[in-house]
């Protein structure tokens, strides 16, 4: 259970409140419009941006002041991901090894989780001598490694093409998602929500509302809703 | 590229320079760096004391002559130098200002062209200064007659190096109150000032100047150890400025008597036969063999212009600026 | 949404290294002027020789950076046969002694040099380098260089995915990328050749012509070993730190924002069209521009080297050790700056650059004397003081590489847990490799080439190669020195390249 706590985020003029409690074993997406603070909110979840108030709790400890590195979450950008100049075996292997000694049993659990999603004896390659879908799988394998019980998702795929987006969130769903594992991911894309998410959190006007279940917040959609699918295709 | 040439560093591990062997009584002497140089009479004569002394005799090279002085301010009384070897006569008065020297004790008959007088530093070699050109090319007959010349010299930083000091100084005593004139009409002789004497020396050889500020001593190097006799000399007419070197004993020596006795060594044969042909000037005393052959063909000069030590360190200020405002305009 | 900034090194080694830097440069400065008796100001030809060393630099910086925008351009933009030998040997005539360069440009454009020959044999009268303009000629040859790769390390930094960008969009590459890079590089770089300018020493006197071209330096050079003057020499290090200040002041002003972002390491490829004609008359000029004086130099130094004495060999590996101890060290300081990062690193890594070389070393010496000979610590000091000289060009190199990577790529470490020394060894070395290889290159040359901060330090006859090179020449020997000029400037290049190389091999960073 991931608990935000009365949290405040605070900057300049930007605020955004959240008080809500996300539960093991679901996916859950973050949506709303641009600029009301998804990624923000992900980013205080992972370490990044220290809250003006409130705490942020995990199974009932205390996550607030962990440094990023310490909090039971892994985290994907939009970009950098990867570090360009290690090799993709080495860039998953950092899941494992922080200081990069692997040993021969690392090496094949490395090897296992680039089979896993489909990136097979690529290992040896540089980032980028691979496609951007591979890129993102080679990313995912580095979180399904490290294991970690929270899964945060700052829009990766976005830059694929709808066809791969979908792929990728499959692939998430397929084996990230589990029962003791929860994954939040940001989206700006309705269709993503309904394609893998049970849960969504709906940010907007400063305030990140407790979580729907997907099915029943898109057959009653609220009104702040209505006003952001009215924006785009949905 | 950065830092230029202040003139000497060695970095090296001095490490066990002193004090490795307390048996041994060690006497530092601090001299200008091209005399401990292999090239220099520091090796040979480091060799020769050392066999009879029973010492380990040091030499700590810093820079040029003035370097010399500024490093020994610096280190004040509690120097570990016991000698000071290689400033000369610009320099005497404001070394013997410092209050650092003790009288050196040593009565010797020293050739020099002019008497000796000093109570505190004691002459191991001199020279006079003088333009070098190439054998063949016209030669000037005075100081006047090359500013006069459209003949390209180039000359030494009275402010950097002895010699630039030195030729500052030969104007200064050749024409008194008209040397500001004088200098005026050899600026457009002077193709450019450097910071030393090898600069100088170098820009010469390669042929950016007919001539070189020198000594009349410097075309024995090129006769003797390049069998080479191209270079010369001029004589000026209006008598050329002595250069005398000079070696002052440290008043807080914890080696007294070493000291006396490498003073005494200084004047001898032994240390006088090896300057000619390392430092390329006269020895202080002629040694038993006379000068080397090659030394005979030099220029004389018919009279020999000095300023006192006190006289030169007055003269000094006057000069350079003098000079500065002749060739800056 | 701006994040958290995320501290993965910690804070000590950068502090520690800025305090050394600091006791090297004003600590020595303060040692010297606690020494000093104080009395008088500075008199009528000090502040001509101000007056005069703001010019030149000026002129010099200025002309430096304006020939090296077209060069860089061009070496960035075209693929030729020998552009890589040609950007290494860029790295020379800054490396070189001041000496040894001043009599390769004499080969070209003195008197008696290739200039005036060509000229000669068309009936027209020689020209003289000496004044002012040589003076700019020599500093241009040093710097237009090192503002070359600097500027051509702007262009390279920006990615090949704007350039692609930009020509999807048809689009002016030169307003688009390259004016706002510029913005943000070239004002650094100026400012680091009008320092370097500023301290300027013996090309000033040696071309200057004559006391007109007096500069601060060597009056505080006049004013430590002729005068003793501690109080003046103080008083104009101080005049020149001023100078230092207003002029970095002014650069940080004119200073663009950096913001070119994150590739992915693509080599660059350019779509736009530029005049070849323009590129290759700035390459061509610029190659003969170096490689003529560099060409004198070897060919001054061939017939001298069967006469070397065994003793080079010695200075030689002597002056080799000191230069590695000292990049090594450089490396270091500068590598713990970046990662500390933020403003101090601007006023720390302009600070040695402005510093005294004289006053440094003489500071440096009643600071230590005191307590034990100071020729015991001359190793020490030496590469103490080489490798703070250095820092500046080191911590440019890499400073922009080591901020990018902590922009780009600080938060996914953070993220992983990659913290202190594997942050350091897994992530920033390699991404900074090229410019860090390239800034110790030239701070081993430096040292290699330096001829003394701290002659003051010197003990018993443990010659550098410098040193052996100047004492040849000091004993008439100048074909012999010409030899060793050409082998210390050989080794000198070969370290650089061996860093500069070594650092790029298998790295399309």
């Amino acid at each position: 259970m991931l608990t935000c706590e009365k949290l405040l985020l605070q900057q300049d003029d930007f605020a955004l409140r959240a008080d809500l409690a996300l539960a093991k074993g679901r996916m859950t997406a973050l949506i709303g419009p641009s600029g009301a603070g998804k990624s923000t909110l992900l980013a205080a979840i992972a370490g990044f941006f220290p809250p003006a108030k409130g705490r942020i709790m995990w199974n009932g400890r205390d996550l607030t002041d962990l440094p990023p590195g310490d909090r039971p979450s892994s985290i994907l950008f939009q970009d950098n991901n990867l570090f360009p100049h290690l090799s993709v075996a080495q860039n998953v292997g950092l899941a494992l090894r922080p200081r990069l000694r692997l040993s021969a049993q690392d090496a094949a659990r490395v090897n296992a989780a680039l089979v896993d999603v489909g990136l097979a004896g690529l290992g040896g390659r540089k980032p980028g001598a691979l496609s951007g879908g591979q890129q993102s799988r080679a990313a995912l394998a580095r979180v399904l490694l490290a294991d970690k019980p929270v899964v945060l998702l700052d829009e990766p795929f976005s830059a694929l093409g709808p066809g791969l987006k979908m792929e990728m969130l499959d692939l998430v769903r397929g084996k990230l998602a589990g029962p003791d594992r929860l994954v939040i991911m940001v989206t700006h894309d309705p269709a993503d929500a309904r394609h893998v998410a049970d849960d969504v959190v709906l940010v907007a006007d400063g305030r990140a509302a407790a979580p729907v279940e997907t099915s029943a917040l898109f057959a009653n959609p609220p009104a702040v809703l209505i006003d952001y699918l009215g924006q785009g295709p949905a | 590229m950065k830092k230029p040439i202040y003139l000497p560093v060695v970095a090296g591990f001095a490490l066990c320079a002193s004090g490795a062997m307390a048996q041994t009584p060690v006497l530092q002497i601090l001299t200008y760096d091209s005399f401990t140089s292999e090239w220099g009479p520091g090796p040979a004569i480091e060799a020769a004391f050392e066999e009879i002394c029973g010492c380990d005799l040091q030499f700590i090279g810093a820079g040029d002559g003035a370097a010399l002085l500024a490093r020994l301010q610096l280190e004040g009384p509690s120097t570990d130098a016991d000698i000071v070897l290689g400033l000369d006569t610009n320099l005497t008065e404001a070394a013997r200002a410092t209050g650092l020297f003790a009288p050196h004790g040593v009565s010797a008959d020293l050739d020099l062209p002019l008497a000796w007088t000093d109570p505190d530093f004691l002459p191991f070699d001199w020279g006079y200064f003088a333009f070098v050109g190439n054998a063949g090319e016209p030669a000037p007959a005075s100081l006047r007659a090359l500013a006069d010349s459209d003949i390209s010299i180039v000359i030494q930083d009275p402010r950097s190096s002895t010699p630039g000091l030195g030729l500052l100084m030969w104007v200064k005593a050749a024409y008194g109150d008209d040397a500001a004139a004088l200098w005026t009409d050899l600026a457009d002789n002077i193709v450019t000032v450097t910071p030393g004497w090898s600069e100088a020396y170098g820009l010469f050889l390669d042929g950016e100047a007919d001539a070189v500020l020198s000594y009349t001593t410097s075309p024995a190097y090129h006769l003797i150890a390049e069998d080479d006799a191209s270079k010369v000399a001029w004589s000026f007419d209006e008598g050329h400025y002595l250069q005398i070197e000079v070696a002052g004993k440290v008043a807080s020596t914890d080696q007294p008597e070493l000291v006396e006795q490498f003073l005494a060594f200084m004047v001898s044969d032994a240390f006088q036969s090896v300057i000619p042909t390392t430092n390329w000037m006269y020895p202080a005393v002629v040694p038993a063999g006379g000068l080397p052959a090659g030394f005979e063909t030099l220029v004389t000069p018919q009279e020999a212009l000095l300023f006192d030590p006190r006289g030169a360190a007055d003269a000094r200020a006057v000069a350079v600026e003098e000079w500065r405002n002749a060739l800056s305009r | 949404m701006a994040q958290r900034p995320v501290a993965l090194t910690p804070r000590w080694p950068g502090a520690l290294s800025g305090a050394l830097v600091l006791v090297l440069t004003l600590g020595t400065l303060a040692a010297v002027g606690w020494r000093a008796e104080w009395g008088g100001g500075l008199s009528p030809a000090d502040w001509s020789a101000i007056r005069f060393t703001v010019t030149q630099a000026f002129v010099s910086a200025g002309l430096s950076v304006i020939f090296a925008i077209p060069v860089a351009r061009a070496l960035a933009r075209r693929r030729f046969f020998g552009r890589k030998v040609l950007i290494t040997l860029l790295g020379a005539p800054f490396l070189l002694p001041v000496i040894v360069a001043i009599f390769g440009l004499l080969a070209v454009f003195g008197r008696s040099g290739l200039i005036n020959d060509v000229l000669g044999l068309l009936g027209i009268p020689p020209v003289s380098i000496y004044g002012f303009h040589g003076v700019v000629l020599a500093h241009v040859f040093f710097n237009l260089p090192l503002a070359t790769r600097l500027i051509l390390q702007g262009w390279l930094s920006i990615p090949a995915e704007r350039f692609r960008l930009a020509a999807t969009l048809n689009a002016p590459v030169g307003r688009l990328l390259e004016w706002p890079m510029l913005r943000a590089v070239v004002p650094g770089v100026f400012l680091v050749i009008f320092l370097i300018c500023l301290t300027s020493f013996a090309v000033a006197l040696t071309l200057g012509g004559g006391p007109r071209a007096t500069t601060v330096e060597l009056a505080i050079y006049q004013a430590l070993r002729f005068d003793f003057d501690l109080g003046r020499a103080a008083l104009l290090a101080c005049v020149q730190f001023g100078l230092c200040a207003v002029a970095a002041v002014v650069a940080w002003r004119v200073t663009g924002p950096a913001a070119m972002g994150a590739g992915l390491d693509r080599s660059v490829q350019r779509w736009d069209r530029a005049s070849a004609v323009v590129d290759a008359l700035a390459i061509t000029l610029a190659a003969l521009f170096l490689v003529l004086p560099l060409s004198m130099i070897v060919l001054k130094g061939l017939p001298g080297l069967a006469d070397l004495p065994p003793s080079i060999w010695h200075a030689a590996a002597r002056s080799i050790a000191v230069a590695v101890v000292s990049a090594a060290l450089c490396s270091v300081l500068a590598l713990a700056l970046a990662l500390w990062g933020g403003p101090v690193i601007a006023v720390v890594g302009v600070l040695p650059l402005a510093a005294s070389g004289l006053v440094v070393g003489t500071g440096a010496f009643l600071l230590v004397y005191p307590f034990i000979n100071p020729a015991r610590l001359a190793l020490v000091v030496t590469a103490l003081v080489n490798a703070t000289l250095a820092l500046p060009f080191v911590l440019r190199a890499i400073a922009p590489a080591v901020a990018d990577v902590q922009a780009d790529f600080g938060r996914l470490g953070a993220a992983l847990g990659l913290r202190g020394w594997a942050w350091v060894r897994i992530v920033v070395l390699p991404r900074v490799r090229r410019p860090l290889g390239f800034g110790t290159g030239i701070a081993a040359a430096l040292s290699m080439g330096d001829l003394g901060v701290i002659a003051l330090f010197a003990g018993q006859s443990q010659e550098t190669l410098p040193l052996a090179m100047f004492r040849l020449m000091g004993a008439f020997r100048m074909e012999t020195a010409a030899a060793a000029a050409l082998v210390l400037v050989t080794l000198t290049f070969v370290i650089f390249w061996i860093c500069d190389k070594g650092a790029r091999r298998d790295a399309d960073l």
